[in-house]
């Protein structure tokens, strides 16, 4: 049937097509002109408005800094993350767990691929640091550590960085904010379902 | 959304009259439509290059709808190459058809669904339903018209013709659910609760597509709770139906639409979640992955050197946001899942002008040319709606001259008006009016009159009248 149907449909839009489109014109890529500094502050503030809880610290106080929010939680963490980070923490090696045993954890840690600014947007690419996607669906806390040198400003460049990723076939998830639902009667309410919280460890640059 | 199709059950006009009675729902409707409509403009203000964007998305659109078909094999081979299957449906029967048999190949009589109107328009839930298999929709408001047993009013908030007090009681007499306030908070906890088990419990999951990426294989959907991740993500099994349209060439290519849709839509920066995936990553996600390539009458309006320009739609709702008629009658007027101005022009076009009630639709408009101002891919809604009035001949559709009529009444009844022409109308209406009747219309109206008087023109203007009408209502 789905053959049959492939044919019909290809010759249909053949038949209504000239098949030979003009030459599309792809803008060049914006490179930023704004400084760093700019780019991070301004990062900071959008992925605030959209509820994220914000913080900006230099690298060498990251241990510190989870030690203070997770307190008592138990997390759960991706390979890849250094392991001072992990020592810092009641932390468990994702080993494949099931959705029903990720259920336990009730805060997961990762780094991100890029970060885009115009948007307060954070990306994974599900590489190193950062886990299956379902890692961080299920625990109820989302702490993601973004380095100054992976903000970027606009969308299109943040597309650009994540060629390579898409190129090799990986998954990616857009986080902009906890999850959100305006269904009712357009109020915002947080974690509807996905992590109701979602913490951005901004790392600065310096030391 | 949950029930639908895109066969209107009635013209227009009929179903407008009844809609209009409901007072709740037009509060409702106004208040969403307001709140966003504002929003929207700031968040576009902030984007100094948008109309770079706008011209850059329909070029982008353009460019893959007149090389289809390379595009379309180049996605599937992608697809394929990374472990996933591709189905090709013609119709909404064939793709009911597909997407029942893969369930029914996993043995299982439940699945869980993301938002989706490419879904709707296939009527897929009662299709699944008469083969014994029940669908939750899981976005919240499509959660609620489903348990309502009610239709959606808006492709982006399904339910906004609910208010809370409605949704509390709903919640109680379906879920159970022991709710002691209306709060917002509250029911979507109630919503949590309840859908977290069937995320975790169910092996196939079905959803739409916002955009596919050809050269990547690379599918991508667009939300804000979450629950499409959950779908995506947690089961087994995942079946995605996409209109053929919205294949995009590159990768490169999805970063004008993820500016453009975002902010036409929810009027947000960036949407909360969306979730990108090519294929099956091992070890990651649901381990067979189905997309459905639907045409259903996509392949017709491609043909149509002139609608065409419709298939560029990425179904943001900002038309239908701007939109005068809209905001009064409501999403149920249009009869179909896809209301609106850009529903005015897609669903007759969809049924090949072949369906009367449909093709009431390019009549239910003030020609105002919001919805063309609004519209992220530049889609000329009016244009093309004045095209189709043109297309629909008495032959295709009998009534059409009673219908087209009565829609005319009651726009001018109601005092929306082809504002670009009236205006100019108004001004010369002296001239116009001969014995209390408009004799002929100037420019393109000029065939409506060839034949039959109109009565004059209100005396306000739209806007004038607009404005009174909000005072009072407030
Ligand atoms: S026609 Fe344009 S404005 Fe309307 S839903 Fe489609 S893309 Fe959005």
């Amino acid at each position: 049937m789905s053959s049959e149907a492939r044919l019909e449909i290809l010759t249909r839009i053949n038949r209504a097509t000239s098949g030979h489109p003009p030459a599309l014109e792809r803008p060049p890529i914006p490179t930023s002109t704004r400084p760093s500094a700019e780019i991070l502050a301004q990062f900071a503030e959008y992925a605030a408005e959209y509820r994220a809880h914000v913080q900006q610290m230099a690298q060498a106080d990251i241990p510190e800094a989870l030690a203070k929010l997770l307190a008592g939680k138990r997390v759960l963490v991706p390979e890849g993350l250094p392991a001072a980070w992990r020592a810092a923490l009641d932390s468990t090696p994702d080993n494949g767990q099931s959705h029903a045993e990720l259920t336990h954890f009730q805060a997961v840690l990762t780094t991100c691929a890029v970060a885009i600014a115009e948007t307060g947007t954070v990306v994974l690419d599900h590489g190193s640091g950062q886990g299956r996607r379902t890692l961080t669906l299920i625990p109820d806390q989302h702490v993601c550590v973004v380095f100054w040198h992976q903000i970027v400003e606009s969308v299109p460049e943040g597309v650009a960085t994540l060629q390579e990723a898409v190129t090799a076939g990986r998954p990616l998830t857009w986080i902009s904010g906890p999850s959100a639902t305006s269904d009712i009667e357009l109020s915002r309410v947080e974690g509807v379902h996905g992590p109701r919280s979602l913490n951005l460890f901004i790392i600065t640059p310096g030391d | 959304m949950s029930a639908g199709g895109i066969r209107p059950s009635q013209p227009f006009p009929d179903a407008a009259r009844e809609t209009l009675q409901d007072a709740q729902m037009r509060r409702n409707l106004r208040h969403a439509t307001t709140t966003i409509r504002e929003k929207r403009l700031q968040a576009v203000a902030e984007l100094p290059y948008w109309e770079d964007l706008r011209t850059q998305g329909a070029a982008i659109k353009d460019v893959v709808l007149d090389n289809l078909a390379e595009h379309l094999l180049t996605l599937e081979a992608s697809v394929k190459r990374l472990g996933g299957h591709v189905h090709w449906a013609q119709n909404a029967e064939e793709a009911q058809r597909l997407v029942a048999d893969l369930v029914a190949a996993h043995g299982v009589s439940e699945v869980i669904k993301v938002k989706s109107i490419s879904t709707d328009e296939i009527e897929l839930n009662a299709a699944l339903e008469a083969r014994g298999i029940h669908a939750t929709e899981t976005d919240l408001a499509e959660l609620i018209v489903q348990l309502a047993e009610d239709r959606p009013s808006h492709i982006l908030v399904p339910a906004i013709h609910k208010n809370r007090a409605e949704i509390r009681e709903l919640f109680r007499r379906k879920l159970g659910a022991q709710l002691l306030t209306d709060d917002p908070k509250v029911l979507a906890e109630a919503a949590r609760v309840y859908l977290r088990e069937k995320f975790l419990a169910t092996k196939v999951a079905i959803s739409g597509a916002n955009f596919a990426i050809a050269d990547t294989g690379t599918v991508c959907i667009v939300e804000s709770e979450g629950n499409g991740r959950m779908c995506l993500t947690l089961p087994e099994v995942l079946i995605s139906v996409m209109g053929i349209e919205k294949v995009l060439p590159t990768w490169p290519d999805i970063a004008p639409f993820m500016q453009l849709l975002p902010r036409s839509s929810t009027a947000e920066r960036m949407n909360p979640y969306t979730s990108f995936w090519s294929g099956v990553t091992p070890g990651d996600g649901p381990q067979e992955f189905h997309l459905i390539l639907l045409d259903n009458g996509r392949t017709d309006v491609l043909a149509d050197a002139v609608g065409r320009e419709t298939l560029r739609c990425i179904r943001c709702s900002a038309c239908l946001n701007v939109c005068p008629v809209y905001e009064r009658t409501g999403g149920h007027a249009y009869g179909s899942v896809y209301p609106g101005p850009i529903g005015a022009i897609l669903t007759p076009q969809l049924l090949q002008l072949d369906d009367a009630n449909a093709n009431s639709l390019p009549w239910a408009s003030s020609l105002c040319g919001a919805c063309y101002d609004a519209c992220p891919v530049k889609i000329n809604i009016p244009e093309i709606l004045i095209y189709l009035r043109g297309q629909i001949t008495p032959h295709k559709t009998p009534n059409v001259e009673s219908i087209a009529m009565k829609t005319a009444a009651w726009i001018f009844n109601e005092s929306y008006r082809f504002e670009g022409a009236i205006k100019l109308a108004r001004t010369g209406q002296g001239p116009l009016v001969q014995h209390g009747a408009v004799r002929a219309l100037p420019g393109m109206l000029g065939g409506w009159t060839s034949s039959r008087n109109l009565p004059p023109f209100p005396p306000q203007s739209f806007r004038e009248l607009w404005r009174k009408e909000e005072q009072r209502e407030q």
